[in-house]
C-alpha cells in the first residue's frame, strides 16, 4: 500500500517536475499582458508603416501605400521627376557611424578598466564594480545633462578648450558631442560584461605564456583577449544596439538637429505628423536590431560561448 | 649551479602580469569621466547665479525654489503614482513569469523570453511610438493609466532579473522535505517558495521602481498634457532657459535613486 503510493507519487513528480516547481501556466498572465502591450504595438508599427498618412492631424488612413519606404530613399522633385534622396540615408549612416565609434571607443576603454578591476583584491573589487554599476541606475536624462554642463562653452571642458586652443572651437552641439554623450552613457554596459569574463580568467595561463617567452603584448593579444571575448561580444550588443536607437544624446548634445534615426522618428510623431514614415523608420530599426542580435549570437556560437543578452 | 643559469633562457625582469602598464591610469580616468558630470550637477545645484553654467557663490536658493515649485510637486506626484503602480504590477508579473518559466517547454519558453526581453533589446523610442499609436487606436486616453500600463511592461525584465537569479540558486531539499511531509503545490508555494524568494522580490521591485521613476522617452510620448512626469518636466526645463534649479532637482532625484539602490543592494547582501 505504502510502496504503491510512493511509486505513484514518484511518477507524479516526474510528470510535474521537482517539488515546488509550479505549473508553467502561472507565466500566462505575464505573457498575455506583454503580448498586448509589446506585441500589439510592434504589429501596429509594421501595419502603419504600410498605410497612408492622415491628410490632417496625426494618424493614418486605412489605405495600403508603401510610400513611406519609398520616401526613405526617393525624393520627388517639384518638376515631377524623382531622384535619390540622401537625407535619410545620411541619418542612417550617421547613426551607424556614431554607434560604431561609440562601440570601438568603449571596448578600448573597457578592456583596461575591466582587467584592472578583476585583478584587485576582493574588497576593493566589490566597491569598484558598484562604482561602475551605479551610473546604470541613474537617469540617462540627468547624466546627459551633467555631461552637457561639462562640455558646454561655459563649462570646465569648454573653458579649457577656449584657453588652450582655438576660441572658436566648440564641442557642444556638434556630432562629436553626440558621440561623447553616447560613450558616456553606454560605457558601463561595456565594462560590466567584459569584467564578468575577466574575473573568471585564470592568470596562470598568462604567466605560463610569459614563462614560455611571450612578450607582454603577445600575452595580452593571444591569451587575455581570447579569454574575454565572450564579454566583448555581449558588450558590443549591449552598447551598439541601444546607441543606434538613442534619442537624448543627439537631441541634447548634438544641437537638436535630426541627425540620428530616433530623432527622425520622434520628429515624425511630433511636429511632422507623418506616422507611416516614422513607423517605417521604426521597422528599419527593429530589423537592424534583430539582424545584429543574430550576428552576435552567431559570433558567440563560433567561439563556443552563448551570448546572453538577458 | 652556475651551469643551470647559463643554459636558462635570458631571464627577464620579474613582472607581475596582473598589472598591465597604464591600466590603472586609464581606469581612474574612466571613473572620473563617469562621475565628474554628476559631481558638477551636485556642486552647481548650490550656485546662486541665474545661469546654470556660471558659478557665482554658494546658495541654497534653488533648492528653496525647487521645493516650492508647484509644477515640480505635481510632476513628482505623477511620477510616484506611475512608479508605484508599475512596480507593484511588474513585480507581480515577474514573480508569476519566473515561477512559470522554469517548467515551460522550449517553444513557449522562447516566445515568453522574447516578449519579456523585448524592452531591453528594442529601442525604447520604437516601443514608445508604437504604444502611442496603439493607445490612440484602442481609445486608451493618454495620461497616467496608459503610462502605468507601459511602465509595467518595460519594468518586468528588471524586476525579473534578481527573482530569476535567486530561483535558479534555490536548493531542492526544502521543497522535497515539504513534499515528503505531505504539502501540496499551493502550500509549498506559499510557505516555502515565496518566503525564500522574498528578498529577491523586494530587490526586483526596487529596481523596477528605479527604472520607472527615471523613465523619460516612453513618458515623453504618452504622458499627454496634464500628467507630465518629473523627467519629462526636467527635459522641458533643459529645453528652455537653464537655471541651477535643474541641478537642484536633479541632485534630489540622484539622492532618491541612491537611497532606493542602496536599499536594494543591502537586501541582496543580506540573503547571502
Amino acid at each position: 500500500m505504502t510502496v504503491a503510493q510512493t511509486e505513484k507519487a514518484k511518477t507524479k513528480l516526474k510528470i510535474e517536475g521537482r517539488p515546488g516547481q509550479t505549473s508553467p501556466w502561472l507565466a500566462s498572465p505575464t505573457v498575455i499582458f506583454l503580448f498586448a502591450v509589446i506585441g500589439i504595438p510592434l504589429a501596429i508599427t509594421v501595419i502603419y508603416s504600410l498605410l497612408d498618412r492622415a491628410k490632417i492631424g496625426m494618424g493614418v488612413v486605412w489605405t495600403f501605400n508603401p510610400k513611406a519606404y519609398k520616401d526613405l530613399f526617393v525624393i520627388e522633385n517639384l518638376d515631377g521627376t524623382t531622384g535619390l534622396d540622401t537625407r535619410y540615408l545620411k541619418v542612417m549612416w550617421n547613426s551607424f557611424k556614431y554607434s560604431g565609434i561609440t562601440t570601438i571607443v568603449t571596448i578600448v576603454l573597457s578592456i583596461p578598466i575591466a582587467m584592472w578591476i578583476a585583478t584587485r583584491a576582493e574588497s576593493k573589487r566589490n566597491i569598484l564594480v558598484a562604482a561602475v554599476t551605479l551610473p546604470f541606475w541613474i537617469s540617462i536624462l540627468i547624466r546627459t545633462y551633467g555631461l552637457r554642463q561639462i562640455i558646454d562653452d561655459n563649462g570646465p571642458i569648454g573653458w579649457i578648450m577656449h584657453k588652450v586652443g582655438d576660441a572658436n572651437y566648440h564641442i557642444i552641439y556638434t556630432p562629436i558631442a553626440t558621440v561623447i554623450g553616447l560613450i558616456y552613457v553606454f560605457l558601463p554596459f561595456m565594462i560590466l560584461p567584459i569584467y564578468a569574463s575577466a574575473e573568471r580568467f585564470d592568470f596562470r595561463y598568462a604567466e605560463a605564456a610569459y614563462d614560455l617567452g611571450a612578450k607582454r603584448w603577445t600575452v595580452f593579444r593571444r591569451i587575455v583577449i581570447p579569454a574575454i571575448r565572450p564579454g566583448i561580444y555581449a558588450g558590443i550588443a549591449l552598447v551598439f544596439i541601444p546607441a543606434l536607437g538613442s534619442f537624448l544624446q543627439s537631441d541634447m548634445l548634438g544641437g537638436g538637429k535630426t541627425n540620428m534615426i530616433a530623432n527622425v522618428i520622434a520628429l515624425n510623431f511630433g511636429q511632422a505628423r507623418n506616422w507611416p514614415f516614422g513607423c517605417a523608420l521604426s521597422v528599419f530599426l527593429i530589423l537592424i536590431t534583430l539582424l545584429f542580435v543574430w550576428i552576435i549570437r552567431k559570433l558567440g556560437a563560433r567561439t563556443g560561448t552563448e551570448v546572453k543578452l538577458i | 649551479m652556475s651551469s643551470t643559469i647559463a643554459i636558462a633562457p635570458k631571464r627577464r625582469r620579474l613582472v607581475n602580469l596582473r598589472n598591465f602598464r597604464g591600466f590603472r591610469f586609464i581606469s581612474w580616468s574612466v571613473l572620473a569621466f563617469l562621475y565628474l558630470p554628476l559631481l558638477h550637477v551636485v556642486i552647481y545645484s548650490f550656485n546662486s547665479s541665474r545661469i546654470a553654467t556660471i558659478w557665482e557663490s554658494f546658495s541654497t536658493r534653488w533648492y528653496v525654489k525647487t521645493l516650492h515649485n508647484t509644477d515640480i510637486q505635481r510632476a513628482l506626484k505623477n511620477s510616484l503614482q506611475v512608479a508605484f503602480v508599475a512596480t507593484i504590477f511588474s513585480t507581480l508579473f515577474a514573480v508569476l513569469a519566473a515561477l512559470g518559466l522554469v517548467r515551460m517547454k522550449r517553444a513557449g519558453k522562447t516566445i515568453s523570453w522574447a516578449l519579456i526581453g523585448a524592452p531591453l533589446i528594442i529601442a525604447e523610442i520604437v516601443l514608445a511610438v508604437g504604444t502611442l499609436a496603439f493607445f490612440i487606436a484602442a481609445g486608451i486616453p493618454l495620461g497616467k493609466p496608459g503610462m502605468m500600463i507601459a511602465h509595467t511592461a518595460f519594468c518586468i525584465p528588471f524586476a525579473l532579473l534578481p527573482i530569476n537569479a535567486r530561483l535558479s540558486q534555490l536548493e531542492a531539499a526544502p521543497f522535497e522535505a515539504a513534499a515528503d511531509l505531505g504539502a501540496n503545490e499551493a502550500q509549498i508555494l506559499r510557505r516555502i517558495t515565496i518566503p525564500l524568494l522574498a528578498p529577491a522580490i523586494v530587490a526586483g521591485a526596487l529596481l523596477a521602481f528605479a527604472i520607472s521613476i527615471d523613465d523619460f522617452i516612453t513618458s515623453f510620448f504618452i504622458a499627454g498634457p496634464g500628467s507630465t512626469t518629473l523627467p519629462v518636466y526636467i527635459f522641458g526645463m533643459i529645453r528652455s532657459t537653464v537655471t541651477p534649479e535643474v541641478d537642484a532637482i536633479s541632485t534630489l532625484l540622484l539622492l532618491f535613486s541612491g537611497i532606493v539602490l542602496i536599499s536594494s543592494y543591502v537586501l541582496n547582501r543580506r540573503r547571502r
